[in-house]
Parts: structure tokens; C-alpha cells; sequence
């Protein structure tokens, strides 16, 4: 399992700079906020919170249909399915989406104080946002796999993945976000939201690489 | 242990379209009448129940908005069924009905918040507001979207059959939060007040149309649920009838 994770990571750095365009797009969604509501300051440092997680939502979304792609193409895929008498698939499917998220999730959690920044955003709501980010973006990933695992044998399944995983990923964003905005605004709670939020990743982490198991096993035959 | 035989050999009955073809034939007038009626009555009893004394006539909206919206989260959990069926008991027929349950469902849900909206702009005073519960059945709508679009994107039957399966039951999540939205957070969307512990809040002579249009909503369900079963059915024989054709065609000019 150790190894399969250092692969993944290997694989996830060299190929064709796929964390460099996540960072990028993450970078251009919340460049292009200031131009859609205009360039005042109270208004971005008030949003911004919301524009940070949409902006990395969108952009885990992006790398989605990557996750069993490369694998399934150069066969490999199969391999793993077949050794699933000798590991569990699910934890396969979990160990993969953790080394997907640290390659290409953690790099935009890493950057995200930075545009925070960009968003005027006081400090402490900078630390809540990127701590949220933390908790929170591990749940988006996990629930991509079910979508990526359920679309891997179509040729077009980038966009469907977006499609059918951003209903699911709703209550990510909203828990994220108002623990982001709870530790600013002072009747809001910071605490509660944020629990809640690391329960949903805690409870897709099991749910989601399950579910992603059963769907690749039915796509493989 | 004989009642256990008997009931395994009805199962699998059930699981033979060609059965279940019999009896939708045989079913269907006699269901689709009984909607007709239930419908009929439930409408001239909406037309009869007197007006709000707050609302004035907008609360007849009710009499469609809570059908749809019980549907809307009814057919959902049809479709879970049907997914477990499909996964756990490999049974045939699931498929077909979570196949043919998702457009219409996802139709009832549209309509809920269709008329929803026209019963907030009087009352609420907007067409919409980001409320829990408005807000989930939107998700809800989404989802159906979602499940139809990747239901149609997969060819093979089988295949695309596990995999809605797998996302319906992961899905599945958003149904306790629609019905608890409404309990959890304060909302503007008042809680549930027709079945809870303590009698219903609503005054019997706009209950009973509303129950009359509930069952006849449900009926109406029932009906299109397994008319598609049927369409689904037969649009599956006519892909095989083809491929069958086109395999014996190609042999004949071989020869």
C-alpha cells in the first residue's frame, strides 16, 4: 500500500504538470472574482471565504476524471482489481484518492492563504479558511472517486463527473464555509461547523472508496 | 420452510419480464381508471375547500404542491430500492424501474418547485429564497438530473445499471436532510404539519382534500412508473430483436 501510494505521487508529479494547471485555475477562478463584483475591498474581504472554497471545489473537480483514468489506460487498473483478494479494493481506492489529493489538493490548500490575501481577508479568517480547506477538501476527493469510479469506462466522463458530484459535495461547501465565516463573526460558532465538516470527510472516507470499489468492480468485466 | 419456497418462487417470478409484462397488461387499465377517479374527486373536493383565512385562495396550491413534493422524495427512495435490488438481489427487473422512475421523478420534483414558487410569491412575498429545505430539493432535482444523464451515458444496460445504482444509494443521503431540513434549521419553509406526533395542524376540511390528492398523486405515480417499465421493456427487446436481425443478415450475405 506504501508503494502504491509513493507511485501514485510519482506519477501525479510527472505527469504533464496536472498540479501546476490546478493551482493555475484555482488562481484564475478567484483573479477573475474581483472583475465579475468590482474591486472593493469590504465586499471581497466578506466573500472571500466563499470564493476560496468555491474556487478549490471547482478546481479538485478539475483533476477528478484523472483518478482511475491514467490507471485504467495503461491497464493498470485491472491489475489492482485482481490483487483485490489480497487487499481490499476499497482500501486501494482510499489509498489512491489520498495520494490524488495530496498531488493535486494540498498544493491548492497551500496556496490558498496567498489569494486569501489577494481577497483582503483578515488574518484569522485567512487561518480558518485554510484550515477548513484542510478538513474539508479530503471529503471532496472521496466523493469524486464514487463519481470517477462510476464514469471510468466512458470516454467523455470529465464533465459528468463535475455534473454529478457537485450535488453531493453541497453540504462540504456549506459547513465549510460557515465555519470559515464562525471564526470571524462572533455570533456565529467556529467549533460546531467545523466538526460537522470532519465528520463528512470522516464518514466519506469510508463510504466514498466503497462505493468507488463496488462501481469499478461492475466496469471492469 | 415450504412458505419460504413459495415465497423465493414468487420472487424470481417477479423477476421474468415476460410475467411481469402479463400482469402490467392485465393491471394497468384497471390502475390508470383508478387514478382517473381518485383524481376527480380529489380535484372537486380541492374546489370545494373553503379558502384560508390568511391565505385566501392560494392555499388550494397546497393540494398539488404536497403531493409532489412527498413524490418527488417518494420516488427517490423507489429508485434506492430498486439500486439495492439491482446490487444485493441482481434482480432484472430493478434496473428497468430505476431506470424508468428517474425522469418522472425527477419531473414531480420540478413541478414541486414550480408550484412551490408560485405559492411563495404571494405568501413569502419572492419567488425563491436559499432555504434548507428549497434548497435540498434543488439538490435533489440536480441529483436526478445527474443520475439521468449518466443512466443515459453508458450503452450496455448492465453495466450503466450498476453504476446508477451505486450512485442513487450514495445519493441517497440528501433524502433524511430534505425531510429534516425543516426541523434542523429554522426556516422560512414551515415544518412538517399534516403527519407528526400530536394530530395534524391543518383544519380537517383542507386535510381531506389533501389526502384524497395525495393517494391520487400516488396512483398517478404508479401508473407511469410501470407504463415506462413496460416502454423500457419492450425498447430493450426491440435493441435485442435488432441486434438479432443484423447478426442474421450479416450471416445471410456471408453465405
Amino acid at each position: 500500500m506504501g508503494a502504491l501510494f509513493i507511485r501514485d505521487i510519482r506519477l501525479g508529479l510527472r505527469a504533464g504538470g496536472g498540479v501546476l494547471i490546478g493551482i493555475l485555475f484555482f488562481l484564475a477562478v478567484i483573479t477573475v472574482v474581483p472583475f465579475g463584483v468590482g474591486p472593493d475591498l469590504k465586499l471581497l474581504a466578506r466573500i472571500g471565504a466563499a470564493m476560496l472554497w468555491i474556487g478549490a471545489l471547482l478546481a479538485t473537480l478539475l483533476g477528478l476524471d484523472r483518478l482511475f483514468q491514467a490507471d485504467r489506460d495503461d491497464g493498470s487498473l485491472d491489475l489492482l482489481i485482481m490483487a483485490s483478494e489480497r487487499h481490499m479494493l476499497a482500501l486501494t481506492v482510499l489509498i489512491k484518492c489520498l495520494a490524488h489529493w495530496t498531488v493535486s489538493v494540498l498544493p491548492l490548500v497551500v496556496a490558498s492563504p496567498l489569494l486569501g490575501l489577494f481577497m483582503n481577508m483578515e488574518p484569522a479568517a485567512i487561518g480558518a479558511t485554510t484550515l477548513t480547506l484542510l478538513v474539508g477538501t479530503p471529503a471532496i476527493t472521496l466523493i469524486g472517486a464514487v463519481g470517477a469510479a462510476v464514469a471510468v469506462s466512458l470516454p467523455r466522463g470529465g464533465l459528468l463527473v463535475s455534473v454529478i458530484i457537485l450535488p453531493l459535495t453541497v453540504p462540504v461547501l456549506i459547513f465549510g464555509v460557515s465555519a470559515s465565516y464562525g471564526a470571524v463573526e462572533d455570533p456565529a460558532p467556529f467549533l460546531a461547523p467545523f466538526l460537522i465538516l470532519a465528520a463528512i470527510t470522516l464518514f466519506f472516507a469510508v463510504l466514498g472508496p466503497l462505493a468507488a470499489a463496488a462501481a469499478l468492480k461492475s466496469s471492469a468485466d | 420452510m415450504s412458505e419460504t419456497v413459495s415465497k423465493t418462487a414468487r420472487w424470481i417470478d417477479w423477476a421474468n419480464p415476460t410475467r411481469f409484462m402479463t400482469f402490467a397488461a392485465a393491471f394497468l387499465p384497471w390502475l390508470g381508471g383508478l387514478t382517473t377517479l381518485v383524481l376527480a374527486v380529489g380535484f372537486w373536493m380541492s374546489m370545494q375547500a373553503p379558502d384560508d383565512y390568511q391565505q385566501g385562495a392560494t392555499v388550494k396550491i397546497m393540494f398539488i404542491h404536497v403531493p409532489f413534493a412527498w413524490l418527488s422524495m417518494m420516488c427517490y427512495t423507489i429508485m434506492t430500492l430498486a439500486a439495492l435490488g439491482t446490487l444485493v438481489w441482481r434482480h432484472p427487473l430493478a434496473d428497468v424501474s430505476a431506470k424508468a422512475a428517474a425522469p418522472i421523478g425527477a419531473v414531480f420534483t420540478a413541478l414541486a418547485l414550480v408550484t412551490g414558487s408560485l405559492w411563495g410569491k404571494p405568501m413569502w412575498g419572492t419567488w425563491w429564497v436559499w432555504d434548507a429545505r428549497l434548497t435540498s430539493v434543488f439538490v435533489l432535482f440536480l441529483m436526478y438530473l445527474g443520475i439521468i444523464a449518466l443512466t443515459r451515458a453508458i450503452d450496455d444496460p448492465a453495466k450503466s445499471a450498476k453504476a446508477t445504482a451505486i450512485l442513487t444509494l450514495v445519493g441517497f443521503i440528501n433524502i433524511p436532510i430534505i425531510k429534516f431540513s425543516v426541523d434542523w434549521w429554522n426556516t422560512l419553509h414551515q415544518p412538517a404539519s399534516v403527519l407528526r406526533m400530536g394530530g395534524s395542524t391543518i383544519d380537517p376540511s383542507l386535510l381531506w382534500p389533501l389526502l384524497v390528492m395525495a393517494i391520487g398523486f400516488t396512483l398517478l405515480f404508479f401508473t407511469l412508473h410501470m407504463q415506462a417499465m413496460r416502454n423500457e421493456i419492450w425498447r430493450r427487446r426491440v435493441v435485442a430483436m435488432r441486434r438479432v436481425a443484423a447478426r442474421s443478415a450479416e450471416r445471410r450475405t456471408v453465405q
